[in-house]
This record gives C-alpha cells, sequence and structure tokens, in this order.
C-alpha cells in the first residue's frame, strides 16, 4: 500500500456492502434478507453482523424452502442462526407440497416456477416485506451485469430492465409506493474470487458440502447427482458410484451438479477455480432451459 | 501456477480497485476493446467462451472470428438490437488490479447511462474510431466526464490497423482533441493509439506502431494512482443510522464522506450546531486509531447529544455550506420532461428532503457545449438551475467534495429518479434570509458578491491565453514582474493553499510512478513490496532531489532492491545528500532504520 489511507479492494467492497445494508434497516419499515445458506448469503450475513454491531441484525433471514434442499444445507441453516441468536423464517409453497410436485416428477422448470419462485412471491406477500436482500453479483451472469444495486419491483414482483431507475454515486432511491418492493444486492460489486477470499479471510463457516468429499452420486445428463434421500427414483439410485466431488454452488440436490474435486479448504478451492476455470452457474442446470433463460426468470420475480 | 496458492491469496487481498468507465459509441469497437481486456487479462471462464463460440455462430456481427462483444451484450433485447443500452459492470483483475468497468451506450439518447456510469468511476476511456477521428459524440462524452468530476482521462485512438497504423492521423486527433479539452477541467489526460480488435497496444505494446513511446492501455490503468483523489482534508460525516443495542452504547453508524476523524477530536453536529469530542470509532473488529474515506464505521461522543438520520458531524472549524437554496448542474433522467414548481424529493447525503426547481439558467447543448435559454429540461438534457429545498441541507461543491456536493431528485408520484445534480461552488443570490443563522461569515460575503456569468468567464479566459500567453516557468514580463502560467504574479500573489496542494499531490504522483519504473526494471512488483517507511522515505528523497540527482544513490537503491535495509541506511547516511539534508535527513534515516533489525 503506497498511501496510509489506500484500502484494499475486500476493504472497500466491504465498506460499500455495509453502506447499503445500513442504508436498507434506515428507509425502509420492513426489510428481510433472503438466506440461501449458499457462500454468498453467508458473506452476506457476515455483513449485516458487522453493519449493526455490536447490535443485532434488525431483520430476520427468510429461507425459501423448495423442500429439495441437500438434507445438510438444513442442519447448517438451522445450527447457524440458533448460534448466532438470528431471527429465521422459513417459507414454503405449501400448495406445491402437498401435491408432490418436485424435479424428478415434474422437471426442472416447473418445480423451480412453482418451488421457488412462486414460494418466494408468496413468502414476501404474506410477511408484507417491502426490501428484501439478496446475495447475487454481478459478475454471475449475463443479466445480472446491468441490474441495479437497488432493484424496483412492482406490485406483481416483477423487474423491468428497460425500465430501471437511475443509480448514481451512492445515493439509492429507497422510495416506492405501497406493496412495490425492492431487492437489495449489497454484494453486486464482488466477484466469486472476491467472495472466496472473504470467506477465507474472515473464517467464515460454510455449508460442508461445498468442500470435497467421498460421496454417492449418479451421472445424469452429464451432471454429478448426489443420493441425498430416498426420493431418488430407484432406477436412478441404482446406478449410484461413490466419487470424491464437491458443490459449486448449492440448491435443490436433483439440480445441482456435482464437481469431481479433491479440494477440501478454501485454498484448495481458489486453486482449482483459477486452474481448471469453469463458470460457478454451469453447475446449476435451471439456466440451461433456454437462452436468456436466467433474465427470464428474474422478469417473473425470481431472483 | 508458480506461486504457492496461499501466497496468490494474499496478494490478491491487498490489491487495489479501479473503478472506470468507457464510452465510445457502437462502432468504436467499445465491447470489443471490453472483451479483450477480460479475454486478455485471462479472467475468462472456460465455459463462458464455450458458450460465446456458439452464441456467435448465431447472431454475432463479426463473420467467423470470435465476437468479444457479445459477451457484454446482456439483455435479450438488446442482443437482438445488436447494441448495448444500459449500463453493464463487468469484472476484471490483474497480478496488480481490480477493476470494475461501468460499459455505457455511445448513442445521444442515452445520455443518462453514461452520466450514471460516470459517477463512480475513477477514470475514463474515451474512444474513438481512428478512421472518424473526433466526433460530436467524442465531445458530448468528455463533456460529461469533466462534468462528473472524472479526473483521468485516457483517449483510445481504436481501429489503427484500419489506418495502416499511421503516426500522422494519430496526431492529429491528439491535436484536436486536446485543443476542445483545455475548456474542460481534466487534470490527467493520457493518449493511446490502438487496436482492440488486434490486440495492439491494449495488453502489449503493439509490434507495428514503433513510433508510439508510451505504455499499453492495461499498464496505464494498473498504474494510474487514484487513492489522492479522493478528499482527505474535510471532515464530512452524514449519519445513516443511530446503533443503540443497549443503554450503554449508543453508536453513531456512516460512511466517511471525506477527512479524516481520530478519537478526541473536536466535533459540531449539523444541523444542532452542538459540540462534543469524538470518544471511540468502533467497528466490529474492534476500534480504529482513525477512520478515512470510504469506510464505514460507527462513532461514539463523549457527550449524550440528540443525533438523528440525516444529520451531519464536521469539525468545527473546518464547515460545509449550510444553506436552502443552491446552485447545481442538473441532468434530466426521466422520461417525463421537467415541470416547474413540482415539489420533488431531493436525496442528498442521507438527507431526504422537499424541493423545488426555481429556476434554469441555462441549458448546455452537450454537443457544441454552447449554452442556450430554457424553460424546462427534457430526458438526457444538461442544464444550471437553482433549488431551493424545505430542510437546510450541509453541502461542499461538487468538484471539491463529489459525496457532499451530489444529490438525486425523485418524482413524488412516480418515485422515479427523475435528476441527478452536482452542486456548483458559489452560493446562490437567491438565499433565504433565514438561512442566515446558519451561515458564517465567509459564506455570507460571498452571498453579497454578485453572480457571474459562467459563459463570460470562459471568453476572458480565452482572451487572457491571448493577451498574457502560457507560461510553464517563471519568467519576467514587460513591466519586470515574475509571473507564471497565465499571468500569475509569482512574487506578489504566489499561490495560495489550495493550489500548492494540488501541486503537491501531482508531484507525489510523478515520484512515485518513476520510482515503480526505476524499481520494476528488477521486479514489476518490487516498489509495493517494500515496506511503507521505506516507500515513504523513497518518494520524499526522489521528490526533494528529482530524477537524476536521486538515481545517483544508486549504492542505496541496489542496497533497497536488495532488501538490504541495513545497507540502505548506511549508504543513506554517507551520502552526500544527508550531509547537506539537515533535520529533514535525521527524520527519513529514522523511518529507514525502523525496518533494520535490532535498531527497533
Amino acid at each position: 500500500m503506497q498511501n496510509r489511507y489506500a484500502l484494499s479492494h475486500l476493504a472497500e467492497l466491504e465498506a460499500e456492502s455495509i453502506a447499503i445494508i445500513r442504508e436498507v434497516a434506515a428507509e425502509f419499515a420492513n426489510p428481510v434478507m433472503l438466506y440461501s445458506i449458499g457462500k454468498d448469503s453467508s458473506v452476506l450475513v457476515r455483513l449485516a453482523q458487522k453493519a449493526f454491531a455490536p447490535g443485532k441484525l434488525p431483520f430476520p433471514l427468510l429461507h425459501i424452502d423448495s423442500k429439495w434442499k441437500f438434507r445438510e444445507m438444513i442442519s447448517f441453516r438451522d445450527t447457524f442462526c440458533r448460534e448466532h441468536g438470528i431471527e429465521l423464517l422459513v417459507h414454503f409453497n405449501q400448495e406445491g407440497y402437498n401435491q408432490g410436485i418436485g424435479p424428478f416428477s415434474h422437471g426442472s422448470k416447473v418445480h423451480t416456477d412453482v418451488m421457488k419462485t412462486q414460494a418466494l412471491l408468496s413468502g414476501l406477500d404474506k410477511y408484507g416485506f417491502d426490501a428484501a436482500f439478496g446475495g447475487a453479483r454481478r459478475d454471475e451472469e449475463k443479466s445480472r451485469a446491468k441490474e441495479r444495486i437497488f432493484s424496483f419491483r412492482d406490485r406483481m414482483h416483477q423487474w423491468d430492465p428497460k425500465n430501471q431507475r437511475p443509480e448514481l454515486w451512492s445515493i439509492y432511491n429507497t422510495r416506492i409506493n405501497p406493496g412495490e418492493s425492492i431487492r437489495v444486492f449489497p454484494i453486486s460489486n464482488w466477484t466469486e474470487l472476491d467472495v472466496w477470499q472473504y470467506l477465507r479471510v474472515e473464517k467464515i463457516p460454510l455449508v460442508p458440502l461445498y468442500f470435497a468429499a467421498e460421496r454417492e452420486v449418479v451421472e445424469q445428463n452429464g451432471n454429478l447427482i448426489l443420493v441425498d434421500d430416498e426420493r431418488m427414483p430407484l432406477e436412478l439410485r441404482r446406478k449410484a458410484v461413490r466419487k470424491m466431488v464437491r458443490f459449486r454452488t448449492l440448491g435443490c440436490y436433483p439440480l445441482t451438479g456435482a464437481v469431481e474435486s479433491t479440494a477440501d479448504t478454501i485454498e484448495k478451492i481458489v486453486e482449482e477455480m483459477m486452474t481448471v476455470s469453469k463458470s460457478e452457474r454451469t453447475t446449476r442446470v435451471i439456466d440451461f432451459d433456454q437462452e436468456g433463460s436466467m433474465e427470464q426468470k428474474k422478469r417473473e420475480g425470481y431472483f | 501456477m508458480d506461486i504457492d496458492i496461499n501466497e496468490f491469496l494474499n496478494r490478491d487481498e491487498q490489491k487495489d480497485l479501479l473503478r472506470l468507465l468507457t464510452a465510445g459509441s457502437v462502432d468504436d469497437g467499445k465491447s470489443t476493446l471490453i472483451g479483450r481486456l477480460l479475454y486478455d487479462s485471462k479472467l475468462l471462464y472456460e465455459d463462458q467462451l464455450a458458450a460465446l463460440k456458439r452464441d456467435s455462430r448465431r447472431v454475432g456481427s463479426v463473420g467467423g472470428e470470435i465476437d468479444y462483444a457479445l459477451l457484454l451484450d446482456g439483455l435479450q433485447a438488446e442482443r437482438e438490437q445488436g447494441i448495448t443500452i444500459d449500463v453493464a459492470y463487468r469484472y476484471f483483475a490483474t497480478s496488480k488490479r481490480k477493476f470494475i468497468i461501468a460499459d455505457t451506450p455511445g448513442h445521444e439518447q442515452y445520455t443518462r447511462n453514461m452520466v450514471t456510469g460516470a459517477s463512480t468511476a475513477n477514470l475514463a476511456i474515451v474512444l474513438v474510431d481512428a478512421r472518424n477521428g473526433v466526433i460530436d459524440q467524442t465531445r458530448r462524452h468528455t463533456f460529461i466526464i469533466s462534468l462528473l468530476g472524472i479526473k483521468h482521462v485516457i483517449l483510445a485512438v481504436n481501429k489503427m490497423d484500419l489506418v495502416d497504423y499511421r503516426e500522422s492521423i494519430f496526431n492529429n486527433i491528439c491535436h484536436e482533441y486536446r485543443s476542445f479539452i483545455t475548456r474542460l477541467k481534466i487534470p490527467d489526460l493520457h493518449f493511446i493509439p490502438l487496436s482492440a480488435l488486434k490486440g495492439d497496444n491494449v495488453v502489449e505494446k503493439s509490434e507495428s506502431m514503433q513510433w508510439y513511446t508510451g505504455q499499453p492501455l492495461l499498464e496505464i490503468l494498473e498504474n494510474v494512482y487514484v487513492t489522492s483523489d479522493r478528499n482527505f482534508i474535510d471532515f464530512r460525516y452524514p449519519v445513516q443510522y443511530v446503533l443503540r443495542p443497549d443503554a450503554d452504547f449508543r453508536g453513531f453508524a456512516g460512511t466517511i464522506a471525506s477527512g479524516v476523524v481520530r478519537p478526541g477530536d473536536d466535533i459540531l453536529v449539523l444541523p444542532s450546531r452542538k459540540k462534543s469530542k469524538v470518544k471511540n470509532i468502533t467497528t466490529s473488529d474492534g476500534n480504529l486509531k482513525e477512520a478515512f474515506p470510504p469506510l464505514s464505521v460507527a462513532l461514539t461522543l463523549e457527550d449524550e447529544i440528540d443525533i438523528s438520520r440525516g444529520d451531519m458531524l464536521v469539525h468545527p472549524d473546518n464547515m460545509p455550506r449550510t444553506a436552502r437554496s443552491f446552485e447545481a448542474m442538473l441532468v434530466w433522467m426521466d422520461e417525463k420532461p421537467m415541470a416547474k414548481n413540482t415539489a420533488f424529493f431531493l436525496k442528498h447525503t442521507t438527507r431526504t428532503t422537499r424541493a423545488s426547481i426555481d429556476q434554469i439558467r441555462y441549458r448546455t447543448d452537450v454537443n457544441s457545449l454552447r449554452k442556450h435559454e430554457a424553460s424546462s429540461l427534457a430526458l438526457n438534457e444538461i442544464g444550471r438551475v437553482t433549488i431551493t429545498t424545505s430542510q437546510p441541507l450541509f453541502f461542499d461543491p461538487y468538484m471539491k467534495n463529489h459525496t457532499t456536493g451530489s444529490f438525486i431528485m425523485i418524482d413524488p408520484i412516480t418515485n422515479f429518479t427523475a435528476a441527478v445534480g452536482m452542486i456548483i461552488d458559489r452560493p446562490s443570490i437567491n438565499d433565504q434570509p433565514n438561512d442566515e443563522i446558519f451561515t458564517d461569515r465567509a459564506t455570507k460575503k460571498e452571498h453579497q458578491e454578485h453572480a457571474q456569468d459562467a459563459t463570460l468567464k470562459n471568453i476572458v479566459a480565452q482572451q487572457l491565453l491571448a493577451h498574457e500567453g502560457l507560461k510553464l516557468k517563471p519568467c519576467r514580463g514587460e513591466d519586470g514582474k515574475l509571473t507564471i502560467g497565465v499571468g500569475r504574479r509569482l512574487e506578489e500573489r504566489g499561490i495560495s493553499e489550495d493550489e500548492a496542494l494540488f501541486l503537491l499531490n501531482n508531484d507525489i504522483s510523478a515520484s512515485l510512478a518513476d520510482l515503480k519504473k526505476l524499481f520494476a526494471a528488477t521486479d514489476s512488483d518490487l516498489f509495493a513490496s517494500l515496506p511503507e517507511t521505506v516507500q515513504r522515505v523513497l518518494i520524499e528523497m526522489r521528490f526533494f532531489l528529482g530524477s537524476d540527482a536521486f538515481r545517483n544513490h544508486s549504492r542505496m537503491i541496489r542496497a533497497v532492491q536488495d532488501k538490504d535495509f541495513a545497507l540502505a541506511t548506511r549508504e543513506m547516511e554517507q551520502s552526500s545528500w544527508f550531509a547537506k539534508a539537515g533535520e529533514r535527513g535525521r527524520k527519513l534515516l529514522a523511518l529507514m532504520k525502523e525496518n533494520v533489525r535490532g535498531e527497533r
């Protein structure tokens, strides 16, 4: 560092994120932090803890449970929130659950729409949240590169990419009418490497699925799917093999492919990331439904 | 990988961040240039490339070759039209720095997007097509860049391959641009001839343009020094949120807008004017000895005084202006044109108040920079206006302080961000008399001065340049007076403190750049890896001695390169410079000695 007032990129990003989180707490009546249990969410929660230290978070976390998450995610979630004294809300689509909607029987498109998008929207409506934090980053996917940090949603929770509010300096327009809401992305400007770096420096606990271990997986359409419970069809389970694998992203287990890896520390994961180079979203099956599919989902209200 | 992953991560963590803006038209090859930067900095992941190759065959506009532009055009609608229509943010890193690129479109109707991208940028790349040279759009972009106060500009003359890499073409374009840009305040300007498509002078120096002696684009981006662009002088702390976890703790959370604050500092609260002292600067990682922009912290005070969001903490001897009326350059961002007498919401730092636009002094045509009378502003139009707010604001001119000099105006019905503004360094003559209680004496005097027309100032500047001439070294005029610049009389007036600090800042930047260059001969990261105290000693010596005399200390320099600070200290002590340097020499020597084992 040449100047005593020069900041590292990570310190600068952290300061920006904390300011964004505080701004929401100050300006909105009923904010919530969407918590996906993944690594980006874990960074987000740590930033929120920092923003309000020595106090507690002035808003709850909301987990949208598709009922098909990895079991380790759920146990991690419950332990983490209990140990940190964080208020956790869990919401799922009761109707979809009763109908037995799931990726094996209904395919990724129907499952994602009913158990994720619709569940999210009904969860937000149920509590009447006027602002919802998400852990999306602009470097993840092309349509996200253009989204604002404070991203306006109409009464139907829809995003209009052609009519976004201009966002300048660090002045955020937080004004909405009743029923409308804002999605807020405090780590918009972080890259995947920044997230790993922060997890490492801050020693943030993570779901063990991120780290390589021998796990029972089946190969399906080129993806390695974990045998996480009995709901996986028997004919698939018969093909199960044990492999050293880890997950680059976490979501619904039938829709999240593992990668073969021996990386069992953050350092090794980064090393693999830098040398093997496979963009992280490729292991999420939903993005490949159609070109621009993420943008389509975002317009409809999915994160 | 050549280095251990831990070492890689440790180095990566220390990199700083440069936010840059690219401006140019669809056809200037802007997206290609960004694609090239991302591609060549090897951060494009394999499968993004694979997807790219697949897309190129379907909608790509460059037959056969990789279309770098497709990396960037995110939204479906834009892809179909083959143009970028909004601001997109892109991320890449090199071994030295991390970068955020705001990619903004070049079309006239999208001025608002460029203003958006420019608001957070440290540096701007203005692209021109070598075949077309400086066009209206180049002028428009440059005007917006200067309006938003970006201090570093690179004019990138692209598509040099299509003009046979001819130096004369490049020189003509630079000349034309320079004559245009003298009217705008841009302190740091670079010119680069390049071909984004072929990769000339993007990352590597071009083989085809041996006549170009400057650095390639990426090298400039990696080395431009931006920390000093921040204001570390005027402490401004807009209170964002009050932390009250229990009866014992009361912290005022916020982001340092400018200046430096330390525990024990006297502070004054605006608007109440109550005084106290800073007790602690708290963060969840422990208390800090000092805080500076853009850190987000919380301050606790010695006294219990009532402070809430929207208040501002400052040092009592360095106050912002407090007023309900001011002038600003306003950019209209809404499809719906400005309607006078609308009671907008105005958000400035953490304060939101009602505001009205009282008067449009003029509208600036962004192509000609001419000023026109106007009764309203429409989308993408820029004008100078007078604004009155219902509550007083605590502000500084935008050019001195981007955070306390900027604001947004929100339509009260649609809640859309209708306009954004930059406060101008001159008090409005329309200030309300009841603001007087808030206004210190210096400001009141300024109030009484009659507002001068900006056009007049511009014309007079041209006139004076012609009459006085431009002198870059002190020289005696016909009347025997020693002058510099444009008629500045050195003996009578000298220079002001602000001007001196501006020069100092430039000189420090130059010294630093020279040292980095000198040490890069051994190892490109060497200078950055030196202890801060050693860097400080070297910069001051280089500052004091100049390039040649500094290089005469070759034995000391070599010892520093070998990181043998004991030897470097001895060499320093034996130099002829040290014998003459007196107290300053002893102080610098003591700093150097801090790095010698056993001396501390």
